[in-house]
């Protein structure tokens, strides 16, 4: 079963389905990097995210690429005010309280969606979402190669802000050192603030690529909170270089896992490594030793 | 003492329970309650006490549950006798993760995340293979002698469940007064300054661990006879664990009494929640989501931090 | 969509809050000749993963409830009402046991629920402590009615006999077409109905002469059917036999599509998506041809023909979540009207000897052996035109089945 003819398609699935992976956990990697928050309800946010892209297409007939100018800045938004006045308020700066604020905002977001929107599962119809590009014979999604350069361009943007602007060399200062930071005057719950709605604008950006060739429904983020995770801690928790290549990889070790062990079974790849890199290399390909 | 007293004021109380009360459903609630409790001193051990936050002890209920349950269902075994057998397992697992986990020094985030992967490693491995019934589950089979651990009643449950908590709250009562619990708390505190003074972290962090899965085994045990069918999802996945941490950090961590206190409060506020709003989907769990960010918000340190100020006169 | 009823239960300890228990129905005004109205359980998951099936379940559950009301309640018992104790089991088996512990307490003479296998495991179980009749209404799982619990009824089939029904149609469908077809790859969800229904195609047909090349599983969410389908691709096999739920199906087929993988016939069973209107009003390009054998109602029936008008004028989906509970309570009242009590021992009995056929399902008379309906039998549809229609068996056959099919 792993001939070439199988084994090239099956990475090349591998890699674009591990953009999409990557957009989601380049959110992720900024809010732990930053603020130190496992936030389980990065799944939920991108539900949220998924259903404002179904909105704008069902009610406003707008493309989702044409929608990244509107829904990244609305979920930077929410997450600016999410974090501002909700999690930060909450949680008293302690790990465990964060971690039930989080939890407890999941239930609120799935359970909202379900009453507001119904359990149905919704997809939108585009031009493209049958269409594939023909590379050296396989045939790959359309919408799953767009999520690939999708990847690469928020990466590249994410990585000249991050190193670029005083906000971004702000954010890197209040990730190594947040005390520090605030005694040369960074107003830390603002950047806090800032990176949260950073991170959510990741995930905006992810909704938008990642619908056409998927769907939305209450639970759907429940299926990439872990993936996520996964890549996070590969790259190195706070790395955003190291959440795109984490995706790439997890994306094919799933693929290939997959072609190898079985849909099922396959799955098993992702944790091996998860725990591989905890035991043997925590910070991840890109992270710096704590 | 007090607290040893109080403990047993309220096992005793509960025990009487099905003297007085023969609602079918208030005695299924005191047993879900004392049973989220359970899970819950068995997390505290290790994160209230210990100050390892786990976020993955699905991978000890899950084969405490698996054990009992396949023994008796390929081998027949007795019900009553799989129960140190699903401890064991659940331990050895315990022993397993903690050994790895914490021979490579992983804390905080990095060791809650890896219990995560090894519930969810557990979890595949329990939909493919056939020990476990793949991903048909196991159904242990219905007997109604309570010499096979399943009752008529509910009062039988009671009393097994009221058992098991009343050794986690024996065990916790345990850890506030002996030197090994003095160990694990300063490890929890300060793990490099607990070294310096001596203490062999990796021991007791080991120790620790393995008597946290125990008791969850046990727990996941109980399930599996109270209701007598698993799946791989149930036994591993990650609403056990969510269950098992948000008892003790709405009661309030490394307390005796935390992990009751909020495992009653949760399920109080589930009950409130599905009633006054019960037919519209959704709008029950949204409000317990939002009470929960609440409780948070308003009881930093639980609610057993409430209890603090007014016990500490009398301590 | 009816009236809601508020939910009616009692608490008894004292600790607990009591929230207050509500309405009744009918007139307030009319004292004495009003009859105690019965209290029905309704239990499904309307929340959490399950969330869409359970409400498709309730919603056709309420539906019946209030069109017995309307026609004048149990006649045999003066004309008393049935009273809907909704419930929510949150897609869990311990949340829905604690719902059956408070309809137990709120007095109910039989519950109906609890969709999913799993469930529905529990809740029999619960149930049977307090010996309340419940008529499960989905549940296929073989085991739900093979654990010789006296309260348990299924009034439609369980995976064993729709498989076997499945693999029979399927070789009728070959050898219709002078057996095109040889070889079979089976893609299903990984959790009890997918890997039960699994099982059994594997070890059944190849002794129909079919060979398996292989059968794939997959996991609850799948983001991605790629891998699966180039599989598809490379092996080629002649039959596809999906076995999952909604979302899923839904994309395996679009995946195909875009892969350009055309078997002879996608022939699924208890396919999550293959016979729903909504996935064929969504996706008509890639259900056309998609052959399912799974729960259906009498086509030539027209009392099944006239609900269905009823639900899609109320913006519903007529699937079998829906006329399966909405006829399990009209079985349930049947017995109830057999039985002229509200007593659970007395409905038990007058379903134990139900011979209902009052239905407009494809099974005869009821007829409860062990609690499962002996007549129950899935059908074969077709997506042909835009429209699913029953292909097989030929009692029930609205259309020819098209096979192999040339997209």
């Amino acid at each position: 079963m792993l001939e070439l003819s199988i084994l090239f398609p099956s990475i090349l699935n591998g890699l674009t389905l591990g953009a999409v992976y990557a957009l989601i956990a380049l959110g992720l990697t900024l809010i732990y990097g930053v603020l130190h928050i496992i936030n389980f309800a990065h799944g939920a946010l991108l539900m949220i995210a998924l259903y404002g892209v179904f909105f704008l297409n069902a009610k406003l007939g707008v493309d989702p690429y044409a929608a990244l100018p509107v829904m990244v800045p609305a979920m930077f938004a929410l997450g600016y005010a999410l974090q501002r006045f909700v999690i930060g308020r909450a949680s008293h700066g302690k790990d465990e309280n964060i971690l039930l604020v989080t939890l407890g905002l999941t239930l609120i977001l799935e359970n909202f969606a379900l009453f507001a929107w119904r359990s149905d599962t919704r997809t939108i119809e585009t031009s493209y979402t049958f269409s594939t590009v023909a590379i050296a014979g396989a045939m790959i999604s359309t919408p799953k190669v767009v999520a690939f350069f999708g990847a690469l361009a928020a990466t590249a943007i994410l990585l000249a802000f991050i190193t670029r602007t005083d906000l971004g060399r702000a954010i890197r200062a209040v990730a190594r050192e947040r005390q520090g930071a605030k005694l040369v005057g960074i107003d830390v719950e603002h950047v806090f603030a800032m990176s949260f709605g950073i991170g959510l604008a990741c995930l905006g950006a992810a909704a938008c690529f990642l619908l056409p060739a998927y769907y939305v429904n209450p639970q759907v983020g429940n299926g990439f909170v872990l993936i996520a995770f996964t890549i996070v801690v590969l790259g190195g928790m706070g790395s955003f270089a190291g959440a795109l290549l984490g995706g790439f990889i997890i994306g094919v070790v799933e693929s290939v896992g997959g072609l190898w062990l079985g849909e099922s079974l396959g799955q098993i790849g992702i944790f091996v490594i998860f725990i591989a890199v905890l035991l043997f290399r925590p910070q991840g390909i890109f992270g710096a030793r704590a | 003492m007090k607290t040893l007293c109080a403990i047993l004021l309220l096992c005793g109380a509960v025990a009487l329970l099905p003297a007085f009360v023969s609602s079918g459903f208030v005695l299924n609630l005191v047993i879900m309650t004392l049973y989220a409790t359970l899970l819950g001193q068995a997390w505290n051990i290790l994160a209230g006490f210990g100050g390892q936050y786990s976020f993955g002890h699905a991978a000890f209920f899950g084969t405490g549950a698996y054990a009992s349950a396949a023994l008796q269902v390929h081998l027949g075994v007795n019900a009553w006798l799989c129960l140190p057998f699903a401890i064991a397992c659940g331990a050895a697992v315990g022993a397993l993760v903690g050994a790895l986990s914490f021979r490579y020094g992983l804390r905080g985030s990095y060791f809650a995340l890896v219990t995560l992967a090894f519930a969810e490693v557990l979890r595949i491995l329990a939909n493919s293979v056939k020990f476990t019934g793949g991903g048909v589950g196991l159904l242990i089979p219905l007997k109604s002698s309570s010499l096979d651990f399943q009752f008529q009643g509910k009062a039988g449950f009671l009393y097994v469940i009221l058992v098991l908590t009343l050794a986690g709250f024996l065990l916790s009562w345990w850890l506030e007064r002996s030197r090994y619990g003095a160990w694990l708390t300063a490890v929890r505190d300060n793990e490099d300054s607990a070294a310096a003074l001596g203490v062999n972290v990796f021991r007791v962090k080991l120790q620790a661990i393995v008597l946290s899965a125990a008791l969850t085994a046990a727990g996941g045990a109980f399930y599996a006879q109270y209701f007598q069918y698993i799946d791989p999802h149930l036994a591993y996945g990650p609403a056990v664990s969510v269950e098992a941490l948000l008892g003790p950090i709405v009661g309030g961590l490394g307390t005796v009494f935390g992990p009751l206190l909020g495992a009653a409060a949760l399920r109080l506020l589930g009950e409130l929640t599905r009633n006054l709003m019960g037919d519209a989907p959704g709008v029950s769990l949204m409000i317990y989501g939002a009470v929960l960010i609440a409780m948070v918000t308003f009881l930093p340190r639980g609610i057993a931090g409430l209890f603090r100020h007014f016990g500490r006169r009398a301590a | 969509m009816g009236i809601h009823r508020r939910r009616n239960f009692l608490k008894q300890s004292a600790g607990l809050s009591a929230a207050a228990a509500t309405g009744t129905l009918g007139f307030p005004g009319l004292a004495g000749a009003q009859a105690a109205p019965i209290k029905v359980g309704v239990l499904h998951p309307v929340t959490g993963f399950l969330a869409y099936s359970g409400q498709l379940c309730r919603f056709g559950a309420q539906l019946a409830v209030d069109e017995i009301n309307a026609a004048g309640g149990i006649k045999s018992m003066r004309g008393a009402k049935l009273e809907a104790v909704l419930g929510d089991a949150q897609s869990k088996p311990e949340v829905g046991v604690s719902e059956v512990e408070k309809m137990n307490e709120a007095g109910v003479s039989a519950i109906v629920g609890s969709y999913a296998s799993a469930i529905c495991l529990a809740t029999t179980q619960a149930a049977a402590k307090y010996d309340i009749p419940h008529v499960v209404d989905v549940g296929v799982a073989d085991q739900v009615v093979e654990r010789g619990l006296k309260n348990t009824f299924r009034f439609g089939p369980g995976y064993k006999v729709i498989t076997e029904a499945a693999i029979n149609d399927l070789h009728i469908i070959n050898t219709l077409a002078r057996k095109p077809a040889r070889t079979v790859m089976i893609v299903h969800e990984e959790s009890l109905f997918g890997t039960g229904t699994a099982n059994l195609l594997a070890s059944q047909l190849p002794g129909m002469g079919y060979q398996v090349l292989e059968v794939v599983k997959h996991a609850n969410p799948t983001r991605d059917f790629n891998n699966i389908v180039l599989r598809m691709k490379a092996l080629n096999p002649d039959i596809v036999i999906p076995a999952n739920y909604y979302n899923e199906y839904v994309l395996l087929v679009r995946t195909m599509k875009q892969q350009n993988v055309r078997p002879m016939a996608i022939y699924s069973v208890l396919g999550g998506a293959a016979s729903s209107f909504k996935f064929v009003k969504e996706f008509p390009d890639v259900a056309d041809g998609v052959i399912d054998c799974n729960h259906w109602y009498n086509p030539k029936d027209k009392r099944a023909i006239a609900l269905r008008r009823k639900v899609e004028k109320l913006n519903q989906v007529y699937t079998y979540e829906v006329y399966l509970n909405y006829q399990s309570v009209y079985l349930l009242a049947d017995a109830i009207e057999r039985a002229a009590s509200a007593k659970r021992e007395a409905i038990v009995e007058a379903l134990a000897s139900s011979t209902w056929s009052g239905h407009f399902m494809p099974y005869g008379p009821t007829r409860f052996v062990n609690g499962q309906n002996q007549g129950a039998q899935p059908l074969v549809l077709q997506v042909l035109k835009g429209d699913i229609r029953v292909v097989l068996p030929n009692t029930y056959a609205e259309a020819q089945p098209v096979f192999p099919w040339k997209a």
